[in-house]
C-alpha cells in the first residue's frame, strides 16, 4: 500500500479506535499465553501421547461437525430470515422472536431433552409402541444427534445477523431488479443475496466455532470432538492439564483454519447503498398461497426446537412436582443471570464497538490481527478459557470478584458483537465519513456524528446476542464467578448433575422465559421505528 | 432540502444519547454493587470457604444447618470435582479456600499435595480404612457400587455373583458404563488392588469385547437402563434413588449388590480436608466436625440416600443396610493410585 493511502486511512480513524482495539486485543490474548505456559511445560511424553492418541479420529469427527452443522444452519436461517423481514408473512413478529429463541437453550438440556424424546426407547417410541407396535427407533446418539442438537442451539447465530442485513438492504436495488422484468426469487439470487454474503459468512464462522468448541451436547450425543476430548483430559487430575493444553492448541489451529476460510470468501465488493435518493423501506413480497408452506416451515422450526424442549421441561416440572418433589425457586439466581446478562451485554458492545470499527473501515494487518484475535475466546472450550483467567487473576483483588466474570464473559463473547456491529458498518457507504471529514470535522467529530449513530442496529443486535448467550452460560459462570453466586444456569447444572430433574426445569423455564423478554423488547423497537436512521444515509 | 437532512442527523445523535446512558448506568450499577459485594463479603471475620465439588443439591441444606448451628458465615464455590481440583492446582498457594470438599477420592488425591494434615479429634471420628493414609482429608458419606439392572427384562437371580462374570459373552451388547466418571475409575482402582493388574486388564478387555455403550455420567446410564437400551449398568447406588422419587416405583430399574462382593461392590468415599493455605483453619475444623457428628451423618443417611460412615448411624430404609453388602477390603492407600488406573484405561483404549 502507498504510503499516502495508508497515511489517509489511518488518519480517518480517530486514534481512540485502534489505541482501545490493540489494548482489547492484548487482553483477549491471555488464553493463547496461558495455554503456550503449559504446552510449553508438556514434557515429550505428553505430546507423544497427543500423537499416539486417536487424534486424526477425533480430527475427523470435529471436521464433520464443523463443516455439516453450518450448512444445515444456512438452510434453516435463510429461507427464516427472509419470510420474516421481507414478506407478508402472517404473525412476522412473533415469528422472528420465536425462531430466534432457540439460543438460550443450553446444549446440555437441549441435547438431554433429546434423548429423553428421542432415543431408542424415549417418549417418541413409547407413543408409537401401542398403536403401531414399534418396538426401537433409530439411535440418535452420535453423529445425528450431536448435528441435530448443536444446530438447534446455535443457527440464530445465522439468522440474526441476515435479518438486520435483510432490513439494511436498499430497496432501490431490488425495485431496478423488478423493473427490468426479475422475478421475486431471480432477485433474490442476483440481488439480495450477494449483499448478504458478509452476514453469511460471519453467521457461518460462528456457529462453526461454535461447534468446535460445543461441550454439552457432543458429550450427551456420545460424539467426541476435540472440546470433548479435552474435557475428560480436565476429569483426569495427572497431566491431564498439559494434554489438555496441548490438545487446545490443535484445536486453535482448526478455528484459525475456518478463520481463514471466512476471509477468503470476503471480496472487495461493497455492501452499501450508492442511491442519491432517500431510500424507503421495500415493498413486501406478497406469499399468496404460498404463505402456507411457509407458515409450514415456521411452524417445524419453532416446534422442533423450542416447544419440543419447553413441553418436556414441563412435564419434568409436573411430573416431579406431582410425584411429591418440592421445587422452590430460588429468585436470586433468575437477579444474578439478569444483571451479569446485561453488564456482559454493556461491557462487550463497548469493547466491540472500536474493534469493528476498525476492521470494516481499515484493511491492513494490524486489522486482520486484531479481527482474528477475537475470535480466540469463541473457539476454545469455556474451560480453558476459565483456567487461563484463574492463573493470571488468582490473588489480586480481581480474584472471584463479578468484574472478572464479566471479563471472563468479554473473551468469550466479543466476536459475536464485533460481528454484528461490523456488518451494520459494512451496510454504510464511506462516502458519508469522508464528507463530513471533508466538510472540516475531525476523525473523533467523524465517528461520534456519523459512524456511531450508523451502527445502533449492529449494536442493539450485538448487545441481544451477548445477554443471550451470557444466561445459559455455564463454565466461565462456574470457575470464575464471586462465591455464594448462583445463576439460572448453574441452578440448572446442580440439579441435572444429580438427577433432580423437576429442580433442573422450573430454572431451565425461568431462563428461557427471561431470555424471551428482551428478545421481544428489541423486535417490537426495530419495528417502531421504521426507517427512520435511513434519513441520514441520504446525506 | 440540505436543512432537512442535516437535522435529521443530529436527530440521530440525539436518539443515540437515552442507548449510551442506559449503557452508562447499567455499568455504574452493575460495578457499584459488584464492589458494594466484594467490600462487605471481607469485613466479615468469621466466616470460611469452601470448594465444593458435591452439587448444592446434595449440601447446600447441611451447610445452612452448618451456619444456623454454628454462625459461621460460609462462602460456597461449586463446580464437579475435577472442575475444582483443576482450578485449585491453577491457583496453587493463592487459593483463597479454606477447605475443599470432593466427591470421590480420586479428586481430592490429585489435590493431596496443598492439604493440611488433620487434627487427630478429626481423623478419630472417621473410620480408618475412609480416610487418607498421610491423614490429610477424612471420609464423609459412601456411595456403594452397583449393578443396575432392567426389571423388565430381567430378574436378580439371573444376575452373576461377581462384575467379573460380565465379560461373558452372553452379555454382549447389553452392558452400559460410564468410563469417564470417577466413580467408575475409582471401582477400577479397587479392582487393580483386588484382582491384581494383569486380572483387572483382562476385565476391561472382556467388558470391550462385550461392546458396552459408553455414557458420559451415571446418571445418563441409569435412564437408559431403565429405558431398555441396555440392560445392566455399572454406577453408584444412589442415582436410582432420585428417578424412583421423581418417576415413581414403577421405574424400571433397580440396583444390585453384587452376592459375592468385590471389587464390582467397592464402598465410594466423598471426602474432605483443609487447605494447607488456610486463613480460617479453626472454622474450617469445626466444618469438618459437624459433618463427621451424628447430627450430620444423619443427614446423609435421611436426605441424600448416602450411607455414613458411622455404624451408630442407620441407613435409609430404601438402602440395602451396609451390614448385609460384601465390600471388598481395598486400602485408601491403594484407592490413591488413580495415576496407575488411568494409565490402563488409556492403555487398553477405554479412554483417551
Amino acid at each position: 500500500m502507498p504510503y499516502l493511502e495508508l497515511k489517509r486511512k489511518i488518519d480517518r480513524l480517530p486514534s481512540v479506535v485502534w489505541v482501545s482495539s490493540i489494548l482489547i486485543t492484548i487482553l483477549i490474548a491471555i488464553p493463547l499465553v496461558y495455554l503456550t505456559i503449559r504446552a510449553l511445560g508438556a514434557g515429550p511424553e505428553t505430546w507423544d501421547l497427543v500423537f499416539r492418541f486417536r487424534t486424526l479420529e477425533i480430527a475427523g469427527r470435529t471436521l464433520a461437525l464443523v463443516i455439516t452443522v453450518p450448512l444445515l444452519s444456512m438452510g434453516i436461517s435463510l429461507p427464516l430470515a427472509w419470510l420474516t423481514t421481507r414478506t407478508d408473512l402472517p404473525f412476522k413478529r412473533t415469528w422472528s422472536v420465536l425462531t430466534a429463541l432457540p439460543l438460550v437453550i443450553p446444549s446440555y438440556i437441549f441435547a438431554y431433552v433429546m434423548i429423553v424424546a428421542l432415543s431408542p426407547r424415549g417418549m417418541l417410541q413409547q407413543a408409537l409402541a401401542s398403536p403401531f407396535g414399534i418396538e426401537q427407533i433409530p439411535s440418535i446418539y452420535g453423529f445425528f444427534g450431536a448435528v441435530f442438537s448443536v444446530t438447534a442451539v446455535s443457527y440464530p447465530y445465522l439468522l440474526l445477523p441476515l435479518q438486520a442485513s435483510l432490513r439494511g438492504i436498499d430497496p432501490s436495488l431490488e425495485e431496478a431488479s423488478h423493473s427490468l422484468g426479475h422475478g421475486t426469487f431471480s432477485t433474490f439470487k442476483k440481488v439480495i443475496l450477494p449483499q448478504l454474503r458478509p452476514a453469511i459468512a460471519s453467521g457461518a464462522l460462528l456457529i462453526a466455532l461454535y461447534s468446535l468448541r460445543d461441550f454439552g451436547a457432543v458429550s450427551l450425543m456420545r460424539y467426541e470432538t476435540f472440546t470433548f476430548a479435552i474435557y475428560n483430559q480436565y476429569l483426569t487430575p495427572f497431566g491431564g492439564r498439559m494434554i489438555a493444553a496441548a490438545l487446545s492448541m490443535i484445536l486453535l489451529v482448526f478455528a484459525l483454519s475456518l478463520m481463514f476460510a471466512e476471509s477468503a470468501t470476503r471480496s472487495k465488493a461493497k455492501f452499501y447503498g450508492t442511491a442519491k435518493g432517500s431510500p424507503r423501506k421495500g415493498d413486501l413480497v406478497k406469499l399468496g398461497r404460498w404463505r402456507w408452506p411457509a407458515l409450514a416451515f415456521c411452524g417445524a422450526v419453532v416446534s422442533m426446537f423450542l416447544i419440543l424442549p419447553i413441553s418436556v421441561l414441563g412435564y419434568w416440572a409436573l411430573r416431579g412436582i406431582s410425584a411429591g418433589e418440592t421445587v422452590q425457586v430460588v429468585w436470586s439466581s433468575a437477579v444474578n443471570s439478569i444483571q451479569v446478562s446485561v453488564m456482559a451485554a454493556a461491557v462487550v458492545v463497548l469493547a466491540a464497538l472500536p474493534i469493528a470499527i476498525l476492521t470494516s473501515r481499515f484493511s491492513g494487518k494490524l486489522s486482520l490481527v486484531v479481527e482474528k484475535f477475537t475470535y480466540i475466546g469463541f473457539a476454545l472450550p469455556g474451560i480453558v478459557i476459565s483456567l487461563s483467567i484463574v492463573f493470571f487473576a488468582v490473588g489480586t483483588f480481581m480474584y472471584q470478584t463479578l468484574g472478572l466474570l464479566i471479563f471472563g464473559y468479554l473473551i468469550l463473547f466479543l466476536p459475536l458483537a464485533v460481528g454484528s456491529i461490523r456488518n451494520s458498518l459494512l451496510q454504510i457507504n464511506p462516502s458519508l465519513e469522508e464528507a463530513s471529514r471533508s466538510l472540516g470535522h475531525t476523525a473523533t467529530q467523524t465517528m461520534k456524528s456519523i459512524t456511531i449513530p450508523l451502527s445502533r442496529n449492529g449494536m442493539i443486535s450485538g448487545a441481544a446476542l451477548v445477554f443471550l448467550v451470557t444466561m445459559k452460560e455455564l463454565q466461565a459462570t462456574l470457575i470464575l464467578s464471586p462465591r455464594n453466586f448462583d445463576t439460572l444456569a448453574t441452578s440448572i447444572w446442580h440439579a441435572t448433575s444429580e438427577a433432580f430433574f423437576a429442580r433442573a426445569a422450573v430454572p431451565a423455564l425461568l431462563l428461557i422465559l427471561f431470555s424471551s423478554i428482551p428478545m421481544m423488547i428489541l423486535l417490537i423497537f426495530w419495528h417502531m421505528r421504521g426507517n427512520h436512521e435511513k434519513i441520514s444515509s441520504s446525506l | 432540502m440540505m436543512e432537512r437532512k442535516i437535522k435529521g442527523m443530529r436527530q440521530n445523535t440525539h436518539a443515540n444519547q437515552p442507548f449510551l446512558a442506559i449503557v452508562a448506568l447499567v455499568l455504574a450499577v452493575g460495578l457499584v454493587s459488584g464492589t458494594y459485594v466484594y467490600l462487605i463479603r471481607d469485613t466479615n471475620e468469621n466466616k470460611l470457604i469452601i470448594y465444593s465439588g458435591r452439587s448444592s443439591e446434595l449440601v447446600d441444606d447441611i451447610i445452612q444447618e452448618f451456619e444456623s448451628t454454628t454462625g459461621i458465615e460460609v462462602e460456597m464455590k461449586y463446580g464437579s470435582t475435577s472442575e475444582m481440583a483443576g482450578m485449585l492446582l491453577e491457583e496453587g498457594k493463592h487459593s483463597p479456600a479454606d477447605v475443599f470438599y470432593a466427591q470421590d477420592p480420586g479428586g481430592i488425591g490429585a489435590v493431596e499435595h496443598m492439604l493440611d494434615t488433620l487434627p487427630d479429634e478429626i481423623l478419630e471420628m472417621s473410620p480408618e480404612n475412609f480416610q487418607s493414609p498421610q491423614g490429610r482429608w477424612v471420609g464423609i458419606s459412601g456411595r456403594a457400587r452397583v449393578v443396575v439392572y432392567n426389571t423388565d427384562v430381567l430378574t436378580e437371580d439371573q444376575l452373576p455373583d461377581s462384575i467379573w462374570d460380565f465379560t461373558d459373552s452372553e452379555w454382549d451388547g447389553r452392558i452400559g458404563w460410564a468410563p469417564t466418571n470417577p466413580s467408575f475409575q475409582s471401582m477400577v482402582t479397587a479392582m487393580r488392588s483386588e484382582w491384581g493388574e494383569e486380572k483387572t486388564e483382562n476385565w476391561i478387555n472382556g467388558i470391550q469385547e462385550n461392546n458396552p455403550t459408553a455414557y458420559p455420567r451415571n446418571t445418563p446410564t441409569v435412564k437408559a437402563v431403565a429405558d431398555g437400551e441396555v440392560e445392566v449398568g455399572f454406577v453408584n447406588h444412589y442415582y436410582l434413588f432420585r428417578f424412583l422419587a421423581e418417576e415413581g416405583e414403577d421405574f424400571s430399574a433397580r440396583n444390585y449388590h453384587p452376592r459375592d462382593g468385590g471389587p464390582g461392590a467397592t464402598m465410594m468415599i466423598s471426602g474432605a480436608g483443609i487447605l494447607e493455605t488456610s486463613e480460617n483453619r479453626e472454622n474450617a475444623q469445626q466444618f469438618l466436625k459437624f459433618l463427621l457428628s451424628k447430627q450430620g451423618q444423619e443427614y446423609f443417611a435421611e436426605n441424600t440416600f448416602e450411607y455414613p460412615i458411622h455404624d451408630d448411624v442407620e441407613t435409609h430404609h430404601m438402602l440395602k443396610p451396609i451390614n448385609e453388602i460384601q465390600f471388598p477390603n481395598v486400602s485408601m492407600e491403594d484407592m490413591n493410585d488413580l495415576e496407575g488406573t488411568l494409565a490402563l484405561l488409556r492403555r487398553t483404549g477405554v479412554i483417551s
